[in-house]
């Protein structure tokens, strides 16, 4: 799973993530759920149906794209489990189907989670069509929710089948087979919320994968170049007039170029401290630079490059970090 | 080939002409998340405070410290005045957080008896949708206004409300609350009619769903569908009402958006959608617009870096200049990359007024960062 506030990054690094996993001849599904059509966009191709697609080759192995339509994913559900093919389809006249899945959005939520748990247990031949599942997650903001989905469903529902659905997808999500991945940038919003995202997923029994800090500053300004926490204007002209700028010419400049490189080292304090934030929750973490814009294709693979997926190491079964 | 016509420049959004037109009563800010929706109600609130004017902002989720320097530190819906203002005109600020959960019951109170709204708080699945109901937050939100609104005009302690929306990424959840949508719009069988129709299908398909559901689970969604039913016409009239206010002339849409692409994307689709439904859009906002230093390129930086690598000098007056010529070449990309957006953006929408927030150095956290961004709106 991979979530994080709102625009972080979470569908760039989920799909660089499918790639790395990818690399070295396997093959990935990533999941998007919330219906924006992100992994045509990001790989370029038309939107996708609600049909596994091939989206990129990687090393001998490939990435498959699915985006989950939960109204699609609701009449699979009652297909498969209960062959109530023409149910379906009056449920959806009568509205209920549109009536479930927007007013309840935690069934929808278990939909969703029991879409990749179809995936991740699917096999063809007695082995797994699948050597993992990426999905692209709801943000932080919802992720609790949505993987407790299941717990509430299973409760409000006490009997049943879809309490016994519940419980399954539940299991898994609680197993050492799922982690959950929060990508963050180093400001303070999309920090807080991956501090109170973590705590709350380790509060409810969920495995935290990696912090993945998105679009990291290169440190640029060493603290030991500035005089008392700021740029020595005379110091940076001489500087510039070695460099071959005319003197009259380079004092006027490091001028404006004093308080350009004070404000990049205020951001770059505001990274640190943000970064200490992160360390000092014992929360792993891994970075990734911020590449020029627009990021296509080649650009997830460099990202896929910079996370190398397929070193990372969980704590072992049944321990938590 | 059609002519070139001769390329129509946007116009500057005049913030302070808004700010001090006392027509205008209600200022609502919205746009994707992150692009800095709350940052730009609190400081345009505090910006029009600081002008002589009597304002609430309903915030939405604000940074941590942020609300803390607003004096937010409880989440109870209370409008709690804003200390540490300028006191040379005679305005004042009053700030609040919204809580959902309690505005939800609130509503249902309103328009249900006692005894019924015990019911509906008492449902399980009320208990645990009130919280997640899609688009609750917006209607919320619009809901709340509606009562500051009424209170504005009945006690006139506010001549100016200034509100935040949800952070929401998808602009359409805001203007297409999809409860509304659901209990009024006559998209597939009406309104009211509908919630009949849902409940007609839980009972024809009743065998079906309990096999499906559970017998609780059914009962309890029933019930609530019941209770909405005898809600439904407070709901509605309330959601028209508020939909007329912010159709009115004394209110004021502020689009804001960041200079990245998916920002734009949605502030594009939300200026369109406030033009087609004829909502007062007054104009856009660029915030966190990048800045470079003027008088050297990138090039020239780049060529200067060069020539202190060959003196290989280590001297703190170079280590220095490259330093800076690095951050320089970086901040002109950025800017570069940040203003062939905006141009994008005009381009687009020539018709509406826009103007840029610099990115401050820090986050905004309290009144002084507010009012750096407020003198950035300053003269038209
Ligand atoms: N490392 C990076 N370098 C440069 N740009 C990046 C990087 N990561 C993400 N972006 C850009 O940031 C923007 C947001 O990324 P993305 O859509 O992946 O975020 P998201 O968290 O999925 O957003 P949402 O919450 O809307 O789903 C995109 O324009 C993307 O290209
Ligand atoms: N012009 C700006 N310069 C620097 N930081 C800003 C600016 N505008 C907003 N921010 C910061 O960006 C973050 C998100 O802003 P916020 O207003 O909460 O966004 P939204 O309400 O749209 O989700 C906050 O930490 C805020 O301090
Ligand atoms: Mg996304
Ligand atoms: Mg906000």
């Amino acid at each position: 799973m991979v979530t994080g506030k709102g625009g972080t990054g979470k569908t760039t690094v989920a799909a660089a993530l499918a790639l790395g996993l990818a690399a070295g001849g396997h093959r990935i599904l990533l999941v998007e759920v919330e219906g924006r059509q992100g992994l045509a966009q990001l790989f370029d191709t038309p939107p996708l149906p609600y049909v596994e697609t091939r989206l990129a080759a990687s090393q001998g192995g490939e990435v498959i794209g699915l985006a989950v339509d939960p109204e699609a994913a609701m009449l699979e559900y009652l297909e498969l489990f209960y062959s109530i093919k023409r149910g379906g389809s009056v449920l959806r006249k009568m509205g209920a189907v549109d009536f479930v899945t927007t007013i309840a959005p935690g069934l929808r939520d278990v939909l969703l989670t029991g879409k990749a748990k179809e995936a991740v247990t699917r096999k063809v031949g007695g082995r797994p069509v699948f050597d993992a599942v990426v999905l692209d997650a709801p943000p932080t903001g919802r992720i609790t929710q949505f993987l407790q989905a299941t717990h509430e469903v299973a409760d409000l529902a006490k009997f049943g089948p879809i309490h016994k659905q519940s419980v399954g997808v539940s299991t898994l999500l609680h197993s050492p087979q799922t982690v959950i991945h929060l990508v963050t940038l180093l400001e303070e919003m999309p920090v807080q919320e991956t501090l109170d995202a973590a705590a709350e997923l380790r509060a409810a029994d969920y495995r935290i994968g990696r912090v993945i800090v998105n679009r990291a500053r290169p440190v640029l300004v060493e603290a030991g170049l500035l005089h008392e926490g700021s740029v020595d204007e005379q110091t940076l002209a001489r500087g510039l007039t070695q460099a071959g700028l005319q003197s009259g010419v380079a004092v006027g400049l490091a001028t404006a170029l004093a308080t350009e490189v004070n404000e990049y080292s205020q951001r770059q304090a505001v990274e640190a401290e943000a970064d200490d934030q992160l360390a000092a929750a014992g929360l792993p973490i891994v970075r990734l630079p911020e590449l020029s814009p627009p990021v296509d294709v080649g650009g997830l693979f460099e990202l896929a490059g910079a996370l190398e997926p397929r070193e990372w190491q969980y704590p072992p079964n049944g321990v938590r970090s | 080939m059609t002519a070139a016509k001769p390329r129509r420049r946007a116009p500057v959004f005049d913030v302070d002409q808004l700010l001090k037109d006392p027509e205008i009563k209600v200022i609502v800010t919205c746009g994707s998340g992150g692009v800095g929706k709350t940052t730009t109600a609190a400081a345009l609130a505090l910006r029009a405070a600081e002008q002589g004017r009597k304002v609430v902002v309903l915030t939405i989720d604000p940074a941590r410290r942020l609300a803390q320097a607003l004096g937010l530190t409880e989440l109870d819906n209370t409008p709690r005045p804003v200390r540490g203002l300028d006191a040379a005109q005679s305005g004042k600020l009053q700030a609040m957080m919204l809580d959902m959960k309690r505005t939800f019951d609130e509503v249902v109170s309103a328009h249900t008896t006692p005894d019924k709204a015990e019911q509906v708080f008492a449902n399980p699945f009320y208990q645990s949708l009130s919280a997640s109901f899609a688009g609750t937050q917006e209607y919320m939100a619009m809901e709340k206004l509606s009562q500051l609104r009424s209170q504005l005009v009945a006690e006139g302690e506010w001549d100016l409300i200034v509100v935040d929306t949800p952070p929401s990424r998808s602009a359409l959840d805001f203007l297409d609350v999809r409860m509304i949508r659901l209990l009024t719009a006559p998209a597939r069988a009406g309104g009211k009619a509908y919630l009949k129709v849902v409940t007609a299908s839980f009972n024809i398909f009743g065998k079906v769903l309990t096999r499906i559901l559970g017998n609780d689970l059914l009962g309890n969604v029933s019930s609530f569908v019941a209770s909405l039913e005898t809600m439904f016409g407070g709901f509605r009239e309330r959601a028209d009402q508020t939909y007329e206010l912010l159709k009115g002339s004394d209110t004021a849409f502020v689009v804001v958006s960041s200079p990245e692409p998916d920002a734009l994307r949605e502030a594009s689709f939300f200026v369109e959608r406030l033009q087609h439904e004829q909502m007062p859009l007054a104009g856009v906002l660029m915030n966190r617009l990048r800045g470079a230093a003027a008088g050297l390129s990138a090039e020239g930086a780049g060529a200067a870096l060069e020539r202190l690598a060959e003196l290989a000098d280590d001297s703190p007056a170079s280590l220095l200049a490259q330093a800076a010529l690095r951050v320089h070449v970086e901040s002109v990309r950025a800017a570069a990359h940040d203003r062939a957006m905006i141009a994008r953006f005009a381009a687009a929408h020539p018709d509406v007024p826009q103007r840029s927030i610099p990115a401050l150095p820090t986050d905004v956290h309290d009144l002084v960062g507010l009012r750096a961004v407020g003198d950035s709106l300053a003269d038209g």
